[in-house]
């Protein structure tokens, strides 16, 4: 919590994305601030995944930059861009827990890594943050021995190892039920609000995009460039006829 | 002014008027790389009289993590003991956040241990496990069988195309490597015949036992270990992939036998292509053995090769053939009972992979031992 709420924390300029001569998205330019919700929208098949693995660097962009607090992440030389990772924390869609650790080394392991915390700390450590999100008692479970929303709790237990500045989630709710799918959104806003973490949420679920998002984008795989759409309750009312018709189930 | 670049902890009684309460003032840097204190810290100071706890956190520069945990276990602690913690002085968000850990109660699951078992427990599981695998791959075995009498009814479900992928997987292309193996192991087996031989001035012989050996018997096993560690292992690793993103129960609720689908082609594959491989092992193995003799050990070509035809019988052949069809069902049953009995995760998969290696050369082995035994007996 050193830069104050409110100033640019990603910052993506002109980017362009896709694969060799297939251009997904191009002239992607946005600010996430900082203790921003940010969400990524569009329908299937538009480049939020793609645009997502740009962010966290796993896809290089053919074009443009993403810099995080001011620093160019893919200019930077590879143990800068390590450096910068660490500050993400990334939950995937299909949560990729590692399936041959249990619960509990899935969370320690980031913190093994990168910390010189003794085994005790880090074990509370571990039962805090699966205890947050609501796995107390699950250390010993393997990742085949839970439930779809277990394990995407789970994932979300081990992306916040680390108290990341940044994270990342990559479709919160998708094959959750609507109440524990509520509960996640409840959490994501609290971690927000509680330890100022920026969050980016790339998704399609609309009752996630309109309770927790204070600022987003559209991606239309039509024109395969964004529109920005600002706080997406504004945007159901007055945005783009696009956005709307989206935001609205084709309603409007 | 408190010192930000540490963290600071005071327990202090609340004084006499309160005597049953704590008094808990946190200031400073509560951050996760400080190395913070443990909550044994503060659990230890709870004696018996004290009822209530109040935490003061006015003093507080920056938290994260490292916080919440410290506060999540000493309120842990506080609920077991049934003392009052008042955490009103605590910052709203690190409130709000403890409140969500402490929510839900934590599970209790009966009869959970993944810790270390002792060795009586470890070899009564091994036990147990090798027993359990024997009644498994006979009932596998007898739904190989029903499915192969399906096929043979023309009721067998798969589709051809799977087949023929497989019978240029296992076969084609295991030709180099089938190749570079047999001429080595042909050309080790003339050597080794050549000093023996040459003891009783027999030279010529090398051709007898290089044909003979490679036919009957090297040719099959040889080609049976290379296809158990390339193609068996594959098998398994295909299977247990399938399991793991649950294809093969796919294939279940469609109502179609997973056997006849996934381990039918594989099988039939494997059973085609093995006997074939065998009988080109033999010829390569042959050719070596020419090669040495002519070079090296001073045999005629013409020579070698009478004595090749003079040596070689169509029984030789015929036995062969028969062990490399044998080995290829074992290598096709090892690596599917494994691929279909892994587990759902990366490292299931991987152990599915190995077991299906040691499972098909055992086999194999048995195998071979028994064959040979029978085709003695039986003077073929």
């Amino acid at each position: 919590m050193t830069e104050a709420s409110g100033t640019p924390h990603i910052e993506v300029r002109e980017l362009s994305i896709g694969y060799g001569d297939y251009v997904v998205q191009h002239g992607l330019s946005f600010v996430v601030n900082k203790g921003d919700i940010f969400v990524i929208m569009g329908g299937n098949g538009c480049g939020k995944t793609t645009l997502m693995r740009a962010l966290i660097g796993l896809q290089r962009p053919l074009q443009g930059a993403v810099l995080y607090s001011g620093e160019d992440f893919w200019g930077a030389p590879e143990e800068d861009r390590q450096r910068l990772k660490r500050r993400l924390g990334i939950l995937f869609q299909s949560g990729a827990l590692w399936s041959s650790l249990t619960l509990a080394d899935n969370v320690a392991l980031p913190i093994a890594e990168y910390t010189n915390l003794t085994q005790a700390r880090i074990d509370e450590i571990v039962s805090f943050k699966l205890a947050l999100v609501g796995l107390a008692g699950f250390e010993d479970f393997y990742p085949s021995e839970l439930s779809g929303g277990m394990k995407k709790r789970a994932s979300l237990a081990r992306a916040m190892a680390l108290d990341p500045d940044i994270l990342v989630i990559d479709e919160p709710s998708s094959g959750l039920d609507p109440l524990t799918a509520k509960r996640l959104d409840e959490l994501i806003v609290e971690l927000r609000d509680s330890l100022g973490t920026t969050i980016v949420v790339v998704t399609h679920e609309l009752a996630s995009i309109l309770s927790i998002g204070n600022n987003s984008i559209y991606l239309d795989a039509e024109t395969h460039t964004m529109i920005p759409t600002g706080n997406p309750q504004d945007a159901l009312k007055s945005g783009h006829p696009k956005v709307r018709h989206f935001l609205t189930r084709g309603a409007a | 002014m408190p010192n930000d670049a540490q963290w600071q902890l005071d327990i202090r009684p609340a004084g006499p008027a309160n005597e049953d309460r704590l008094d808990i003032i946190l200031g400073g840097r509560w951050c996760i790389d400080a190395s913070l204190p443990a909550s044994d810290v503060l659990l230890d100071a709870l004696d018996g009289r004290i009822r209530r706890l109040r935490f003061d956190a006015a003093g507080l520069t920056d938290w994260d993590s490292g916080l919440l945990t410290f506060l999540g276990s000493v309120l842990k602690a506080c609920a077991q003991r049934d003392i009052a913690a008042d955490t009103s002085g605590l910052p709203p968000g690190a409130q709000r956040l403890l409140a969500m850990a402490l929510a839900v109660p934590e599970q209790k699951v009966p009869g959970r241990n993944n810790g270390p078992q002792d060795l009586f427990a470890q070899v009564g599981t091994a036990t147990i496990e090798f027993f359990r695998d024997g009644p498994q791959m006979l009932h596998f075995l007898g739904e190989i069988t029903q499915s192969m009498l399906r096929l043979l009814t023309g009721r067998a479900r798969f589709r051809p195309r799977d087949l023929w992928l497989e019978i240029e997987e296992v076969g084609p292309r295991a030709l180099p490597i089938v190749s570079v193996i047999s001429f080595l192991v042909g050309l080790i087996l003339a050597y080794l015949g050549a000093d023996q031989l040459r003891l009783v001035g027999a030279q010529v012989f090398i051709a007898d036992l290089v044909a003979i050996g490679m036919v009957r018997e090297i040719g099959a096993l040889m080609t049976g270990i290379i296809i158990a560690g390339r193609t068996g292992a594959a098998f398994a690793a295909q299977l247990g992939t399938m399991q793991v993103n649950e294809e093969i129960d796919a294939y279940k609720t469609l109502g179609i036998p997973a056997v006849d689908f996934l381990v039918l082609p594989r099988m039939l594959a494997l059973m085609l292509m093995v006997p074939l491989l065998t009988l080109y092992s033999g010829f390569i193995g042959m050719l070596a053995g020419l090669l040495v003799s002519v070079t090296i050990f001073d045999i005629g070509m013409f020579e070698y090769y009478t004595e090749t035809l003079r040596a070689l019988e169509l029984k030789h052949f015929l036995v062969g053939l028969s062990k490399g069809t044998v080995y290829g069902a074992m290598i096709a049953f090892a690596g599917c009972l494994r691929g279909m009995q892994c587990g759902r995760s990366a490292e299931a998969v991987g152990r599915a992979a190995t077991s299906a290696v040691v499972t098909a050369i055992l086999l194999i082995t048995i195998a071979a031992s028994i064959m040979t035994i029978v085709y003695y007996q039986l003077d073929i």
